[in-house]
């Protein structure tokens, strides 16, 4: 049996692809830039912080784009031979995404706030979205921390699946974000 | 699926398939391995400021809800008055004149919060400047006019050497020897420590930024500047006294701020081409030109537990448009290790022993 001939799905638009795509570049030099400057006493902390938050604040936008991308243009129904458990974890872990790349931009900008410092996106001045709190900026910085692995981890399934889907199902999932159809 | 090609057609052998989740596999535990070594838990070589703060810890003790170095200290709040004698060289927004909120901090260096005030030499004065539109510039200063090294590598093998004895409980001197001995960039801070004596006041010191930094113009042209604080008509107090408590310095404060403010003139300095900028063991030339900027005028001060500076962390690399940090090494170090006590403290929630200054105490070392 070969699960590829039972259903076609629909690719994704130019639009949403060069969106994904973008993204997808955007959130792992996001994640090691993050992970990368809280570990360096080196000049190198300094300059990752000056990418790491306007780059923040850029996925931000684009989450923003894609969410609404998403909820009017709808995506590919997956292949009907999926297993029931894959289909389950195959939404659940694009919930998990999506939630994650509004979460992580949002609970940085509020943790810079609640540690009382200027929130600074290279020579842009936001104004902060959470009161100084030092309570609530190390509960913060808790979260950015724990939800950047949990993104991480996330981002490392989906490209499992993703390869999953294009090397072995070969049903036309990956080629759906790829070439389109 | 209409379009595809023989080649997917074809259904996969079991090695195929075992080839191919291999090298999925491999993909994933690459990927995860690449993150785990750029955060650094693959690479136990590499100074972190988390190990920066864990020698710190090491040799003072973990004091929840303090900061790490510098733990004995008390809040002050006054204001700047700028002279705008500084803001030709600067587009930030407190050097132009009038007046700018500031929220201090005097401390004693050590990451004990009960070390006796004569522990060392040296005393410090953090700086919170806030500006109207939401800018700040933060400023930690001490009472010297050079750092001991020139790198954040150095400042953790120092700390290294200064690990106490466990049959002494002091640091071994001949540790301390050998370190001195392998950084002839100490030099200048040994030769100050030889004749400093603690101070029996806050108010008599002057606080040096030690590092470079640049001033940014409204052209755009950055000059590179050291800044300190200078007392102004502060009746002198002698050394400390053995006769002296623990805690003299903070009963000196509010003796002289019951009488009237404490000012200090803020000077800076201008560098000239080919002066140091990445080494903060080291002068500039006296004869360097001085620009007075103004005046720091402190009014009150407040139990360092419950007062406006307790959340702040000093992080010298918080700055306002129209000043720019230098390549001194020790500033990115400073700021992220800043960062790593911050969120220790903050996580361990405000320090609780308000009886601090009760506690007997053990001289400490010159850092």
């Amino acid at each position: 049996m070969n699960p590829s001939t039972q259903r076609t799905p629909a690719g994704f638009s130019l639009p949403a692809r060069l969106l994904h795509w973008l993204m997808a570049i955007g959130m792992i030099a996001m994640l090691f830039i993050g992970v990368g400057m809280v570990a360096s006493v080196s000049e190198r902390h300094q300059w990752l912080i000056q990418i790491h938050k306007p780059l923040g604040l850029a996925l931000l936008a684009l989450a923003c784009v894609r969410l609404a991308r998403r909820l009017y243009g709808g995506a590919p129904a997956l292949p009907v031979g999926m297993p029931a458990w894959q289909r389950h974890a195959a939404h659940a872990s694009h919930v998990l995404l999506y939630a994650l790349m509004f979460a992580m931009p949002l609970i940085g900008w509020a943790m810079v706030s609640a540690g009382g410092y200027p929130v600074m996106a290279g020579n842009w001045q936001l104004p902060p979205i959470a009161p100084a709190d030092a309570a609530l900026f190390a509960w913060l910085r808790g979260a950015h921390r724990y939800l950047a692995f949990l993104l991480f981890a996330a981002v490392l399934l989906h490209l499992a699946a993703a390869l999953f889907h294009g090397w072995i199902r070969r049903d036309g999932v990956l080629r759906a974000m790829t070439r389109g159809r | 699926m209409p379009h595809s090609s023989q080649r997917e057609a074809r259904p996969l052998d079991a090695r195929q398939i075992c080839l191919r989740l291999g090298a999925i596999g491999a993909i994933v535990l690459g990927s995860g391995a690449a993150f785990a070594y750029v955060g650094g838990w693959l690479d136990p070589q590499r100074l972190t400021p988390d190990r920066v703060v864990d020698v710190l810890e090491a040799n003072s003790g973990v004091h929840a809800g303090y900061r790490r170095n510098h733990a004995k200290g008390v809040c002050v709040a006054g204001h700047f008055e700028s002279s705008g004698a500084a803001q030709a060289l600067s587009t930030a927004a407190l050097f132009a004149p009038g007046n700018t909120p500031v929220v201090g901090r005097l401390a004693v260096p050590g990451g004990n919060p009960y070390a006796s005030d004569s522990s060392v030499p040296i005393r410090s004065f953090a700086l919170r400047f806030t500006s109207p539109n939401g800018e700040q510039w933060r400023t930690g200063m001490n009472s010297m006019p050079v750092f001991v090294v020139a790198t954040p590598q150095a400042f953790y093998a120092q700390q290294l050497a200064a690990r106490r004895d466990p049959a002494t409980g002091k640091p071994d001197p001949q540790r301390m020897q050998a370190f001195f001995a392998a950084h002839p960039e100490t030099a200048a801070f040994r030769a100050w420590a030889r004749t400093a004596r603690p101070s029996a006041s806050y108010a008599t010191e002057s606080y040096y930024a030690l590092h470079a930094f640049y001033f940014i113009d409204a052209q755009g042209r950055r000059q590179p500047v050291r800044w300190r604080l200078a007392p102004l008509d502060a009746s002198p107090a002698p050394a400390a006294a053995p006769g002296h408590d623990a805690d003299y310095l903070q009963a000196d404060l509010q003796r002289r701020l019951a009488q009237g403010p404490l000012r200090w003139r803020l000077l800076v300095t201008l560098g000239a081409p080919g002066d140091p900028t990445n080494d903060a063991t080291r002068q500039w030339p006296a004869d360097r030109p001085t620009v007075e900027a103004g005046v720091v005028v402190i009014t009150r001060s407040v139990s360092q537990d419950e007062g406006p500076c307790r959340d702040v962390n000093y992080d010298p690399t918080v700055l306002p448009r129209g000043m720019a940090i230098s390549d001194d090494p020790l500033l990115p170090a400073r700021s992220a290790a800043y960062a790593a006590s911050y969120e220790r403290r903050t996580r361990e929630g405000p320090p609780r022993d308000a009886a601090a200054s009760s506690q007997p105490t053990q001289p400490e070392h010159v850092q």
